[in-house]
């Protein structure tokens, strides 16, 4: 059951931030094309994940599938662990619900009124993206620890109940859930997607031996804890010598 | 036109961040393994080895060159 509670809890910070976003949006613009907004943005990322998925399943070795999800997870992966180093550094200021959620209402006030379709297009238009780009991050974590846990089913019901947990706080409280430590969740999720992908990305580079077969890393899954190790290594050593107290001259 | 540069746009904004170096880095570690794994017998230990140790690489560099930007070397 790990697996769940992984899953609940790292998708469950991409479904507060996408909530930032719809509550901003709904509040301030309406809730009519916000809905749509979303319902849009949910039935595209359904379509583009069930293709994707048939797709790279179906046609791709299984070597090649492990280069292109390896190489997908690593590149996003070190975006997310670069950042959470900077953060915990103090170099890049922490992520705020509150202020997301001001600057977003700030945004939408100053808005024009453009109407298609019949809809408030800035609402319907940031609700689409923010869902949509929060969903694909989504999409990516349950791959990663679907298929760590070798079942994609256990790790799509992890992200379920993180949405439903996020969604019921958020619309019971109607604000924006600034207590969920975001900083420090994404943290170890940047250290797994990197820890993942360089896994999977090493292994894929076997497509280009003459058999076609999965390169093997020295140790098979033991290199798997060896890679969060170095990682982890990586992202402390580099946090205390940017951090101010190492620049402090004794 | 504008709707797939606008596509074209969202992806690469998605996949490539706000740090090219990354994306560029990792696609220039593979392909380096690549080379290793077709060109040379060099066993599969190897060539994880090196290309873990280059994708570390390019993560410091990544991190690095955003502290300098930030005004800490």
């Amino acid at each position: 059951m790990g697996v769940v509670a992984a899953t609940t809890l790292a998708s469950g910070v991409e479904f507060v931030e996408a909530l930032t976003i719809v509550l901003a949006m709904g509040t301030t613009r309406g809730w009519r094309s916000t809905w749509a907004g979303v319902g849009a943005a949910l039935v595209a990322l359904a379509l583009i994940t069930a293709l994707a998925g048939y797709a790279l399943q179906s046609w791709l070795p299984e070597a090649l599938l492990q280069l292109v999800v390896g190489t997908l997870l690593l590149i996003f992966g070190l975006q997310w662990l670069r950042k959470a180093i900077l953060r915990a550094a103090g170099l890049k200021a922490l992520h705020d619900e509150e202020d997301a959620f001001a600057s977003e209402v700030r945004a939408a006030r100053e808005a024009g009124d453009e109407r298609r379709l019949g809809l408030d297009w800035f609402a319907f238009v940031v609700s689409f993206k923010g869902v949509f780009l929060e969903g694909l991050e989504i999409v990516f974590i349950v791959i990663t620890f679907g298929l760590n846990a070798d079942s994609i089913a256990l790790a799509t019901l992890g992200a379920a109940i993180g949405g439903a947990i996020v969604l019921a706080a958020g619309f019971a409280l109607h604000k924006p859930l600034a207590r969920v430590p975001e900083n420090t969740i994404k943290f170890a999720v940047g250290l797994l997607l990197s820890t993942f992908g360089t896994f999977w990305a090493v292994e894929g580079l076997g497509w280009f031996a003459p058999d076609d077969a999965s390169l093997s890393w020295p140790g098979g899954d033991l290199a798997l804890p060896v890679l969060l190790g170095l990682w982890c290594a990586l992202a402390v050593a580099t946090v205390r010598l940017l951090s101010p107290r190492a620049h402090e001259v004794g | 036109m504008r709707f797939l540069s606008g596509f074209a746009r969202f992806w690469w904004d998605f996949i490539v961040g706000d740090d090219w170096r990354i994306a560029a880095g990792v696609v220039v570690v593979l392909a380096g393994g690549a080379l290793l794994v077709v060109g040379t017998a060099a066993p599969d230990g190897l060539v994880a080895t090196l290309t873990a140790l280059g994708i570390l690489l390019v993560a410091i560099g990544s991190i690095a060159a955003a502290a300098m930007k930030a005004g800490r070397p």
